[in-house]
C-alpha cells in the first residue's frame, strides 16, 4: 500500500487528489521511456500476481492493464466470465474470495453494475481497481484521457473541452467530467437532449444540443462511443441522423481552435461518431490515448502495490 | 534535457544532525575526482567509447564531475548520463511506500560502450546491482566498470569498486554525507541510527 496514494483502491477518480493525479501523471512519464527500451520490462512488481476479471467485454483496457503489469513483472492471469465458474452460477463475492484464495495481490474488474467494485473493495483483502462499473466510473480511463490532453496541449488551466455523444450511457464521461473539472477545465456537454443526464447534480457544465455550437473554439473534443448493446439505439430517431448532426467531421472541426485534439475512448463505430478521421489525423489523439494508456496504467499499478 | 544541467537535486539528509564530523574538504575532494578522472582515462587508454553514468541520486553530480575533468584532460567530451534504479530496488515489496521515480537521462545507446558506473558512496552494493541489471536491460555495453568517491566497507554482495576517491571504515550505523554542490563541498561522517534504508 502506497504513502503517495491515500486509497488502497483505484474505485472513482473521486478517490484521487489534484496532487494525487498530477503524482501519477510524472510517473507515467518514466514509464513511458521504458517502452523505448530494448527490453520494455522492469522487476519492481515481481512476485505480485493481478487478476483481471472482466463481467463485459473489452479489449484494450484488460490487453493495456495486461501489457502494463506484464511490463513491471507482475504475473497476469485473464478471467473471462464465459468461460470461467460464473457460467455455472457461482456469485461475484464467491469468485473474488476465491481470486484472493489464489493468491492475487489485486484485481482489476469490469462489471455491468455500478458500484460493484466498490463492494468487492469492502470484502477482500487485495487491491481493487476499477476497470468501469455500469453507467458510473472508469477512472483509467478518465486518467489516460487527461494525461493525453496534458501531453498533447501542454496544460489543463483555461482549456474547453467538449464531450460529445452518448453521455447518458458513458461512465468515461461521468470519469472525465469530474476529473477535468477538478484540474481547472471547463466541460461542455453536446448531443441529443435524449442522451444527455437531466439530473446533472454536482457536474459544473455546459450543455449544447447543437454540435457546431458545442464545439465552437473548444481545444479538445472528446467522441463518445454510442453504446449500441445498451440500446442507445432507441434514444436517436435513427443512426444515419445521429451522424449527420452529431459526428465529428473534418467540417465541423474547422470551428473548433486551429490547434484541436481529437480524442475518443475506442471501440470507434467508424462514420458515426467519426467521420473520415484519416482527414483531421494530425488533430486526433486516438492512438495516443492507447500509447500514453500503458504508462498510466503502469503508474497506477505501481503505486496501488509497489509498496507492502 | 541537458545532462550537464539536471534538475536540483532532493534535499540531502538534515546536516545537523548529532554528531556530524566533516572528513573531506573541498580541495581535497577535488584532487580525488582529478585523480579518479586520470585513472579512468589510463585503464580505457583514453576516452574513446568511454560513457559516464551516475546512479541516482548521489552519483550524478560526481559523474558529471569527472566528464568535466575527462573533458579538459582530453580535450574532448565524454558521454555523460544518469540512471534511476528505484524500479530495480530488492526491498521495494518490503517499504510502506513505493518511492517516486526519478529521471533517467541516457542520451546514447550503452550498446558497445565502455560505461563507468558512478556514485558518490559504494555500501551494501545493493545499488551497484541494480545498476548493472538495468544497464543489461538497456542492452549490451562492452564493459562495465564502477567509480565511487567513497568506499565505507560493508558490502553485501560480490560488488567491488574499480576506482575508489577514498576508502573510510565505518560503523553500519553511521551515515557518509557527500554533498559535491558549490560552495560547501564536503564528505561528512554522521553518527546516528538509520533505519533500514539500504543506499
Amino acid at each position: 500500500m502506497s504513502d503517495f496514494l491515500t486509497s488502497p483502491h483505484l474505485l472513482s477518480v473521486e478517490d484521487l487528489t489534484t496532487d494525487e493525479m498530477n503524482g501519477i501523471f510524472r510517473t507515467a512519464d518514466s514509464f513511458l521511456d521504458l517502452s523505448s527500451r530494448t527490453v520494455k520490462k522492469v522487476p519492481s512488481l515481481r512476485g505480485k500476481t493481478l487478476v483481471n476479471l472482466f463481467y463485459e467485454p473489452s479489449t484494450r483496457t484488460r490487453t493495456s492493464f495486461e501489457i502494463a503489469a506484464k511490463r513491471l513483472s507482475a504475473d497476469v492471469i485473464n478471467i473471462t466470465t464465459s468461460q470461467s465458474s460464473v457460467v455455472k452460477g457461482e456469485s461475484l463475492l464467491d469468485t473474488v474470495r476465491t481470486i484472493e484464495a489464489l493468491g492475487a495481490d489485486g484485481v482489476v474488474i469490469r462489471h455491468p453494475s455500478s458500484g460493484v467494485p466498490e463492494w468487492i473493495s469492502r470484502r477482500v483483502g487485495c487491491h481493487v481497481i476499477n476497470a468501469g462499473d455500469g453507467l458510473r466510473e472508469h477512472p483509467t480511463q478518465a486518467l489516460l484521457d487527461l494525461y493525453t490532453i496534458l501531453k498533447r496541449m501542454g496544460r489543463f488551466e483555461g482549456l474547453q473541452v467538449a464531450i460529445v455523444g452518448d453521455i447518458l450511457h458513458s461512465r468515461v464521461a461521468r470519469s472525465n467530467i469530474r476529473a477535468l473539472t477538478r484540474m481547472g477545465v471547463r466541460v461542455r456537454l453536446v448531443g441529443p437532449p435524449t442522451l444527455i443526464p437531466a439530473d446533472r447534480k454536482g457536474w459544473n457544465v455546459d450543455v449544447f444540443y447543437d454540435l457546431k455550437e458545442g464545439i465552437r473554439d473548444c481545444d479538445v473534443v472528446m467522441a463518445l462511443r454510442l453504446q449500441l448493446e445498451r440500446a442507445t439505439a432507441s434514444f436517436i430517431p435513427s443512426l444515419k441522423e445521429y451522424a449527420r448532426l452529431y459526428g465529428i467531421s473534418p467540417q465541423v472541426l474547422r470551428l473548433a481552435k486551429p490547434d484541436v485534439l481529437v480524442l475518443h475512448p475506442g471501440p470507434i463505430n467508424r462514420g458515426i461518431e467519426i467521420q473520415d478521421e484519416e482527414s483531421f489525423h494530425p488533430h486526433s489523439g486516438i492512438l495516443d490515448q492507447v500509447h500514453f494508456g500503458v504508462g498510466v496504467r503502469m503508474a497506477v499499478l505501481y503505486l496501488l502495490m509497489a509498496g507492502q | 534535457m541537458d545532462p550537464l544541467n539536471p534538475p536540483e537535486p532532493l534535499p540531502r539528509p538534515d546536516s545537523t544532525s548529532t554528531g556530524r564530523k566533516i572528513l573531506l574538504e573541498s580541495d581535497q575532494i577535488e584532487r580525488m575526482i582529478r585523480r579518479m578522472a586520470h585513472e579512468i582515462l589510463e585503464r580505457n587508454q583514453g576516452s574513446r567509447d568511454l560513457y559516464l553514468v551516475g546512479i541516482l541520486q548521489g552519483g550524478g553530480a560526481l559523474a558529471r564531475r569527472l566528464a568535466e575533468r575527462i573533458r579538459s584532460i582530453e580535450g574532448k567530451p565524454v558521454s555523460l548520463g544518469t540512471v534511476d534504479i528505484t524500479l530495480y530496488r530488492d526491498d521495494l515489496s518490503t517499504r510502506s511506500a513505493p518511492p517516486f521515480l526519478k529521471e533517467s537521462l541516457l542520451p546514447e545507446s550503452v550498446d558497445n560502450k565502455k560505461i563507468v558506473l558512478v556514485d558518490d558512496v559504494l555500501f551494501t552494493g545493493r545499488s551497484v546491482r541494480c545498476a548493472l541489471d538495468l544497464l543489461m536491460d538497456l542492452g549490451r555495453p562492452t564493459h562495465v566498470q564502477l567509480a565511487v568517491l567513497i568506499d565505507r566497507g560493508h558490502r553485501e554482495l560480490p560488488i567491488r569498486a574499480d576506482f575508489v576517491g577514498k576508502n573510510i571504515p565505518t560503523g553500519r550505523d553511521e551515515v557518509v554525507e557527500v554533498s559535491l554542490d558549490p560552495p560547501r563541498e564536503t564528505v561528512a561522517l554522521l553518527r546516528r541510527t538509520i533505519g533500514k534504508d539500504h543506499s
